[in-house]
């Protein structure tokens, strides 16, 4: 007997708060506003916990069905929930994180004059990312999909006055309606050959199918447009250039959607699909390539960045290209288990960030920063952990799921281990960089430009912000949360534990089992030592180049002009994009579409419609005189018209 | 016994008077009366047919039309006392605006 867990309430309670705060937050205190969006957003984290202690494997996986939606044909979509052990972790993660954050917001977004917004739509999100997570079928799924990019851009243009704010949630927007392309066409595909959405339906029908090994075939193809989408909603080559910009929205929203959350929605869409892909080996190498290229790539960019936020934005795209990687070389229990680790220390590094914000009054740039270890110690221990966690050193939580990324990564081919290690070395570069910068070396309030020359200009301190100050209690207490949960979190790995617990749902047969198991253990260690070492490295570089020898990155960005320039303007690929797609669209937009279409076509027929209508009229209304006799006169030739015509046709 | 068509002649001979008066004149009392001259033009060929095809609807038209002569004579006779009221003229030629 399956107990009633009414799962519908999960993301139920967040929406109502999202209405309740929309519709009455501009009346309300800031007090009560807060209250609303703790409350609803807490209880949804409480129920997930209420169900995750009252479901027992046995009883899993769990469908709740809601209500009924598109009948047609034999073709059904309804409102329908699915709970098994992968949706369950999404679950605990996205509202736990969630909460976690919606809490540090009340603190960081206290002065805000739309403070009672900015809680509806982070509710709203919430209510979104539940549905994605919970979605029985594809098109429920799709619904959230496209709901967290709503909520998305409602929070990167948040600041919408600023020129740059909007213009950045469009470009998230747009971005990600083209991945979004992507994944409507697949689901045409299933709609097309299974005809149905439903998860359970569509993956019993195809797991009987044969992998597609010689040929690429129908699965291959829904696999690769499955692909394309989760490119675009988690920002991988070649649809990642929204998420660096959409650090333009305040930074709970970068911690909660632009690195915890939402922009895992593709590797979540990816393994809720194992099935589909573990059947079309050419799809899941596209997604291991993409998936590790993009993780060197944000990697390269990430070292020479100097916005404290954008380092971590494209900390995050290298990290979400590790869980790609993972998820293609068939490992999606580990990929989940980064993605997991991950929401924790990437969410805490953000939390972290927005508080050293805070404390230099809404500074961003780290040449700005320095020394502030001395200012902020809370912040200072909780952003260091988080740092240990991300660049894998044990036993922090990002050292067991990379290392079992990186582990996985390796069984299938050295490459993807080689680039996966230059990653993590990488990694631990900027992170420790990052580090060093904003916390080691002396304050640098007094604005030093690019090129080291003290600026007098800038001198003034605009909000009057003397020292770097503490955030309150109420934002330190997620940051020590999330420090806690990034510490301990990598601890479910060990033993396989986080694997068994998954193995239920990607239980297919069909890839990389066999091979986990013969591989010897003595190869494991050594790789993990390896990494492990990596990871020290880039933390001894740099200490070198940003502690003890500071003169030296600009020696070294010298010796490398043309490279460095290159890497520091994100290898021109936004401008490239720009020539590319942006202009000819405009242009032809302009001139074809707008001058040509609109004005000549569409508009000349309005007018001169309405012209001719003008003309006729103006010649006709005489006829109208008012003339009593006129009239009568119209009448009697009008009838004799008909009466003759009718003669006519009699004599005819 | 006169045939049919002698009354049609003379019916459309009224009709035709009746046109012709009511595009000529511009008195509106010689236009109203114009107007009756048409409908008993067409109530003469209404019960000529009566007569000749020995069918009584003819005649029950000419009721009809009669009964609806005579209430239009009523309202067009007020209608015509108003517009002399407000205008103190009954030459249609300055009655040519809904509003004054």
């Amino acid at each position: 007997m399956t107990p009633n867990l009414n799962l519908w309430l999960i993301p139920v309670l967040p929406l109502a708060g999202a209405a309740i705060n929309g519709l009455l937050g501009k009346r309300s205190s800031r007090t009560a506003v807060s209250t609303v969006g703790l409350v609803f957003s807490g209880a949804a984290f409480a129920w997930a916990l209420v169900v995750a202690l009252r479901v027992s494997s046995a009883l899993l996986p769990h469908p709740e069905y809601v209500a009924h939606w598109i009948r047609s044909g034999s073709f059904s979509a309804d409102f329908a929930l699915y709970l098994d052990q992968l949706s369950l972790i999404m679950l605990l993660v996205v509202t736990g994180v969630g909460f976690l954050i919606h809490i540090y917001s009340v603190g960081y977004m206290w002065d805000d004059p739309s403070y009672y917004r900015f809680f509806a739509y982070l509710n709203l999100f919430m209510f979104f990312m539940l549905t994605l997570i919970l979605a029985n079928n594809y098109l429920v799924m799709f619904i959230g999909w496209e709901g967290v990019g709503l909520a998305s851009y409602l929070l990167i243009g948040f600041w919408f006055t600023k020129d740059s704010a909007a213009s950045a949630g469009k470009k998230a927007f747009i971005v990600n309606r083209i991945g979004d392309f992507g994944f409507l066409i697949a689901l045409f595909l299933i709609i097309q050959h299974f005809g149905s959405l439903n998860f359970t339906q569509v993956f019993s029908q195809v797991q009987p199918l044969a992998p597609e090994t010689a040929s690429a075939g129908l699965l291959t193809a829904i696999g690769i447009l499955l692909m394309v989408g989760a490119c675009g909603k988690s920002a991988q080559i070649p649809l990642y250039v929204w998420l660096p910009d959409a650090m333009e929205g305040p930074t709970p929203v970068s911690a909660l959607i632009h690195a915890a959350t939402m922009v895992t929605a593709g590797v979540y869409m990816v393994s809720r699909s194992h099935m589909i892909f573990e059947r079309a080996p050419m799809a899941l190498m596209v997604v291991a390539v993409i998936g590790t290229l993009t993780a060197l790539f944000a990697a390269t960019i990430g070292i020479t960045q100097t916005d404290i936020k954008k380092v971590l934005a494209y900390s995050t795209i290298s990290q979400l290209g590790y869980m790609f990687l993972a998820c293609g070389v068939g490992a999606f229990s580990a990929g989940i288990f980064h993605l997991m680790t991950h929401a924790f220390f990437k969410g805490l590094l953000f939390l972290a960030a927005g508080s050293v914000i805070h404390a230099v009054g809404g500074e961003q740039d780290m040449r700005k920063m320095g020394g502030l270890r001395a200012y902020i110690p809370v912040t200072f221990a909780t952003m260091f952990i988080a740092t240990l966690a991300i660049t894998g050193i044990p036993p922090f939580a990002g050292f067991w799921s990379k290392d079992e990324i990186l582990w996985q990564a390796y069984q299938t081919s050295w490459v993807y281990w080689l680039i996966g290690v230059i990653t993590a070395f990488l990694t631990s570069f900027y992170m420790f960089r990052l580090l060093f910068m904003t916390f080691w070396g002396d304050y640098r309030s007094s604005q030093v430009d690019e090129h080291g020359r003290v600026h007098a200009a800038h001198g003034q301190d605009g909000h009057g912000h003397g020292e770097p100050h503490e955030s309150p209690m109420v934002m330190l207490v997620p940051l020590m949360i999330l420090a806690f949960l990034s510490i301990v979190g990598g601890l479910v790995g060990i033993g396989n534990r986080f694997e068994h617990f998954l193995a239920p749902v990607f239980a297919s047969g069909a890839v990389s089992e066999t091979a986990a198991e013969t591989a010897s253990s003595v190869t494991e260690y050594v790789l993990m030592g390896f990494s492990v070492a990596v990871a020290f490295l880039g933390l001894f570089f740099a200490y070198v180049l940003y502690v003890s020898r500071p003169h030296l990155p600009r020696k070294i960005s010298d010796a490398l002009n043309g490279f460095y320039t290159a890497v520091l303007n994100k290898y021109y690929v936004d401008e490239f994009y720009a020539k590319l797609f942006v202009k000819p669209l405009v242009d032809g937009s302009t001139s074809i579409l707008w001058q040509g279409i609109d004005r000549r076509v569409i508009d000349d027929t309005v007018n001169n419609a309405a012209d001719g209508a003008r003309h006729v009229s103006d010649e006709v209304r005489h006829m109208q005189s008012g003339n009593l006799r006129s009239y009568a006169g119209w009448i009697a030739a009008g009838s004799a018209v008909v009466i003759a015509y009718m003669i006519w046709m009699g004599v005819r | 016994m006169v045939p049919l068509s002698y009354y049609l002649v003379l019916s459309g001979f009224l009709f035709a008077c009746g046109v012709a008066g009511f595009l000529i004149k511009r008195n509106i009392i010689t236009i109203f009366m114009s107007i009756e001259l048409m409908l008993n033009g067409v109530n003469l060929s209404f019960v000529a047919f009566a007569a000749h095809w020995h069918v009584l609807a003819g005649q029950v038209f000419v009721f009809f039309v009669m009964v609806v002569a005579a209430a239009e004579a009523a309202v067009g006779l007020a209608i015509i006392i108003a517009v002399y009221r407000t205008r103190e003229t009954l030459n249609v030629d300055q009655v040519n605006l809904l509003k004054l």
